[in-house]
């Protein structure tokens, strides 16, 4: 054969059919949510960790805090924003991660797919999860431990934007902190200590106000401690605002401080996010 | 530009610190040719190959791969172009039929995933988790998401790493397909007889350089290369020449001995011997 060249290939004449933004993003969340339930490991994970910790917990405390309130009724905020913050942070912080070191992002970023579809369908998938093992701790709660839930709408509208916001802001440090690690393996060796540091220190475990009030103040740096705050203002009497270390719930500064959050873990992902692995180039 | 040329490269520089790994590569590829990218490892293949895919930042040169500079990938873009990468990447969790559906859905004109999944081999197993593949079924399971969009231009770093030899026959048949549709197709390879089999031209790439292009009959100059005729003498040596005209030497050794020339063989040099020779053995 001397000649190289042939008729060039033939254009698709017919009209691109592509998806549109919202169903692109739905197909991508509907994926990231089978390939969860699908993976074992992280449903009894994710979504068990917080029952198995308020079973222990109203076991082992099952008195009341005063006032006529059960322990567990403190808790379960605690339990509520840890269980939040593992589907989101724990969950993506360990699995980004994977997917970096299997080719997974290096495939997507060679298709035409827009990048943040893969950051939405991750948003789609935390926020399925954490409604639907939010739900069951509450009801475990209500049906083993007679967790008041609360009894009036404003309540519920905090209960709402405290989980949203908290959510927001631990889904994208989970994303951001995915950088980080260098391989499949170390994903949760870099999140979990970070996590379990800030579960003990953020009043998770214990009554905030009992903890030493140099670790409060640390706590008070980051998202969970507020995620609790503003979860207590819910689950708990008005009158037990005075006892915050800030003499209210301080709903104000909740929002303040998870909105400042949301702001870091956007810059931090935006600046840092790699989609392929560092041997890769 | 030339509207025939579906990739135009000059001057292509690239390093890793003080390693080179591209040192000047000018290349062409026509529209609707089989090119293959011979070399062996650490020659510079998949680094010039995955610069042309707008997976990697080049340090100097023109670059153009479907009239646009792949530094800067956009969706159209993409969707004309079709990648299988050296490494798979894993779905663990899904079907093979989840997969190629799914990607599907990145692309305007997407092909049939149930008629890819078939064409590449993979029918049987379109219900089976990617994690119960075997090496080269999850290869094929890359082709299947490298062609899903239609490409006009497909990239296939060694595609056949794994295949038993049926396997690779026929996936040959399936590129044979593809480029006689009118796809213009770029792999890289370490086996011969695929450059060979395949390739309307075959660069060699040694030390981040292309030391030659050429049609594989053509490739070190082998057709002119003289011809190695030995035969047995009377006194029971071998006796080998090498000759620009071995059918008058054929011929003269015939008269020579009277009919049957003992242990007589003729041998051209293969794609291998001037390969070899070219990278430097």
């Amino acid at each position: 054969m001397t000649t190289t060249t042939k008729p060039a290939a033939p254009i698709a004449a017919t009209p691109a059919r592509r998806l549109g933004p919202g169903a692109l993003a739905l197909r991508q969340g509907r994926l990231e949510i089978t390939q969860f339930l699908r993976s074992r490991e992280s449903v009894v994970f994710t979504m068990g960790f917080p029952i198995i910790m308020i079973l222990i917990f109203a076991a082992i405390f099952n008195g009341e805090i005063g006032g006529g309130v059960k322990f567990t009724q403190y808790f379960i905020t605690g339990m509520i924003a840890t269980g939040l913050m593992t589907v989101s942070f724990q969950n993506l912080g360990i699995w980004i991660p994977i997917e970096r070191d299997r080719g997974v992002l290096k495939r997507y970023r060679g298709t035409p797919m827009p990048k943040w579809v893969y950051f939405a369908g991750k948003v789609i998938m935390v926020v399925a999860i954490g409604v639907a093992e939010t739900a069951l701790l509450l009801v475990v709660a209500v049906l083993l431990f007679g967790l008041k839930l609360p009894d009036t709408a404003t309540k519920w509208l905090t209960f709402g934007w405290v989980a949203a916001l908290g959510v927001t802001a631990c889904t994208l440090c989970g994303i951001a902190i995915s950088s980080l690690a260098r391989t499949a393996r170390s994903g949760s060796a870099v999140v979990t200590p970070v996590a379990l540091v800030l579960q003990f220190i953020s009043g998770v475990f214990f009554v905030f106000t009992e903890l030493p009030t140099w670790m409060q103040q640390v706590a008070a740096l980051f998202p969970l401690k507020w995620m609790c705050q503003g979860l207590r203002s819910v689950f708990l009497p008005d009158s037990f605002g005075a006892q915050e270390p800030g003499g209210s719930f301080e709903l104000g500064r909740v929002a303040l401080v998870l909105a400042a959050w949301c702001v870091i873990g956007l810059l931090l992902c935006l600046t840092t996010f790699r989609w392929t692995t560092r041997r890769d180039g | 530009m030339d509207d025939q040329l579906a990739i135009s490269v000059r001057g292509l520089r690239k390093a890793y610190g003080d390693n080179v790994a591209v040192a000047g590569v000018d290349l062409d590829v026509h529209r609707g040719e089989v090119f293959a990218l011979l070399g062996p490892n650490g020659a510079g293949k998949t680094t010039t190959v995955e610069i042309l895919e707008g997976y990697r930042q080049r340090d100097a040169g023109e670059v153009s791969v479907l009239g646009s500079d792949p530094a800067h990938p956009d969706p159209h873009w993409r969707s004309r172009v079709g990648i299988v990468l050296q490494g798979t990447g894993e779905f663990d969790e899904l079907t093979v039929t989840e997969v190629v559906r799914h990607f599907s859905g990145f692309y305007p004109d997407a092909d049939d995933p149930v008629k890819v999944i078939e064409r590449v081999g993979l029918a049987g197993k379109a219900a089976a988790r990617t994690h119960t593949l075997s090496g080269g079924q999850k290869r094929r399971l890359d082709v299947a998401l490298g062609i899903i969009g239609r490409p006009e231009l497909l990239f296939l770093d060694e595609p056949t790493t794994g295949f038993d030899p049926e396997a690779r026959r026929e996936f040959w048949e399936l590129i044979r397909d593809l480029a006689a549709a009118g796809t213009t197709i770029v792999l890289t390879t370490h086996y011969l007889d695929e450059a060979e089999s395949l390739a309307d031209r075959v660069g060699v790439i040694a030390g981040g350089r292309l030391v030659e292009v050429a049609p594989p009959n053509r490739l070190g100059n082998r057709q002119d290369a003289l011809t190695t005729v030995s035969w047995r003498t009377p006194e029971g040596k071998f006796e080998t020449t090498e000759s620009a005209t071995p059918t008058a030497l054929v011929a003269e050794l015939a008269a020579r001995y009277g009919g049957e020339i003992p242990g007589l063989t003729v041998t051209r040099p293969t794609l291998e011997d001037v390969y070899l020779k070219m990278i430097g053995h």
